[in-house]
């Protein structure tokens, strides 16, 4: 048996199909992971994701540290509650893990990481802030549970009391407000608006089950895969990883290397890489009919690459993929599926963003 | 628990069997199977006419998790296969037993495949913990 969120038995109570992810008990989806889909797209579905971790850095020199640890600049928060998508890398480049870190205070800052890096990242996150005034504590204390879709501000701020509501409401995206015990920030991994809300344990069944009651759709991680994928979001271990640095990731734009006397980790590494780097991930849109999967090679005009995530996409009704190609490739490639090869079309990702397929269907069509 | 109906005969790796006449098969997946399987995007079925060899790999089906081979039970040809999945791959789920059939098969002469009956389906089930 692995690990178990707060909101375990609730999600057996709904009929979750339960399955292991990074050593925790997830619900994979509560009866069709496609319809789950939909309802972040076209309306409100809610995922427990409780998973990852918090964790907070407080100190008059975590801002500080935050500069040296992460390869992008938490100088540009500067309003209290702004957040931030960085990596984490190691001195050669190499990525640690992705996440999202907020300004709270001068002096608080809230980091939330992968379930599955967890480990690793407090340990280097710890080694790295003994030189720093910076306490760092993994908050075990807190559930997190995400709300998404385009109507998923209006229903789950009507579980709120008024004074909350309006706090609620007028978060911009990518910035967090404390609500009494709890964090709720206007962010996601759907490429739909919404919250994320990091809350006591203890609080996380009751509001789970209010937001059921505003008809918000309990949805599992299968559909959480596939609407991150639709939106071209990374997932750490899949398309990133140790062996690869950002710019090899399609994330160029979260380093920052200006100013130029900011000395982050894995900076000198990557000053050294060739410009353009040899591989870049990009976008695969099938031509035909059947499923791309991870691991699957693609073949282009410039050399092999590997697909590092490949699924369904239920509101495009074929299959996306990210993959890892040589820098250049375009057009028309070929993806080796189960000893056939399939045509494939490089495109730039997303490919669905706010409920809308940001792949013309004339694209699609005149490369079918 | 799955649904396993009591007139149709089944296969260790989750096809249904229909006997339409003592030489035509229907076969499918069963309730167990789309279930493991989840939603299912992409039906891939042989051509009429197509040769079926007992136990060798006869269509694919694709959910968005994975992607699964189909069996056949016997040697035989390929008399139909359910065109409509094409469009409408979710009939799988919906109706596995029904409109979800995948292929009819003309049976080679002389074969008694070694097909379970309902309840011994259900025990196999059991038994491996699914």
């Amino acid at each position: 048996m692995g690990l178990k969120t707060p909101l375990y038995a609730t999600h057996v109570e709904q009929g979750a199909k339960i399955v292991d992810f990074g050593g925790w008990d997830m619900p994979l989806h509560y009866g069709s992971q496609v319809d789950e889909h939909h309802a972040v797209r076209r309306d409100a579905g809610l995922f427990d994701v409780s998973h990852m971790c918090s964790i907070d850095l407080r100190g008059r020199g975590a801002g500080e540290f935050l500069r040296k640890l992460l390869a992008n600049d938490v100088a540009k928060l500067k309003a209290p509650g702004k957040g931030l998508y960085s990596c984490m890398l190691r001195e050669d480049g190499g990525v640690i893990d992705d996440l999202i870190v907020y300004r709270m205070t001068e002096s608080w800052f809230r980091m939330v990481v992968n379930a599955g890096t967890r480990d690793k990242d407090l340990a280097w996150i710890r080694a790295g802030a003994e030189p720093h005034d910076v306490a760092v504590e993994a908050r075990e204390d807190l559930a997190m549970i995400a709300v998404q879709g385009p109507c998923a501000r209006a229903k789950a701020a009507s579980v709120l009391s008024e004074s909350e509501r309006r706090i609620a409401l007028d978060l911009k995206p990518f910035t967090a407000a404390p609500l009494g015990a709890w964090l709720i920030a206007r962010t996601g991994y759907t490429g739909e608006d919404g919250f994320e809300i990091a809350l006591p344990a203890a609080d996380a069944p009751t509001l789970w089950k209010s937001l059921c009651a505003r008809s918000i759709v309990p949805a599992g991680l299968g559909a959480r895969d596939t609407l991150r994928l639709e939106a071209g979001m990374c997932l750490y271990g899949s398309d990133l990883d140790e062996s690869h640095h950002p710019l090899e990731s399609g994330l160029a734009w979260t380093v920052a290397f200006e100013p130029p006397d900011r000395d982050f980790f894995g900076r000198a590494a990557l000053e050294r890489v060739n410009r353009p780097p040899r591989e870049e991930l990009v976008g695969l849109l099938l031509q035909g009919r059947g499923v791309l999967r991870r691991h699957q090679t693609v073949i282009t005009a410039r050399g092999a690459g590997e697909i590092t995530s490949g699924t369904f996409s239920p509101t495009l009704n074929r299959s996306i993929a990210l993959a890892r190609v040589p820098h250049g490739a375009s057009g028309t490639v070929q993806v080796e599926v189960r000893g056939n090869r399939l045509g494939a079309l490089v495109v730039k990702p997303p490919f669905v963003r706010h409920g809308a397929a940001l792949i013309s269907t004339t694209q699609m069509e005149n490369n079918s | 628990m799955s649904e396993i109906p009591a007139d149709l005969k089944y296969t260790k790796s989750h096809e249904w069997v229909r006997t339409l006449s003592p030489s035509s098969l229907e076969i499918g997946i069963t309730d167990h199977a789309q279930a493991a399987l989840g939603d299912l995007v992409f039906v891939e079925i042989p051509e009429v006419g197509s040769q079926l060899t007992a136990g060798a790999a006869c269509a694919v089906v694709e959910s968005v998790k994975a992607a699964s081979d189909i069996y056949s039970p016997v040697d035989g040809t390929v008399a139909a296969g359910n065109t409509g999945l094409a469009n409408e791959p979710e009939l799988l789920n919906r109706e596995p037993y029904t409109a979800g059939w995948l292929i009819r098969i003309d049976v080679a002469a002389g074969q008694a495949p070694p097909l379970l009956s309902a309840a011994e389906y259900a025990a196999y089930l059991a038994e491996s913990g699914e």
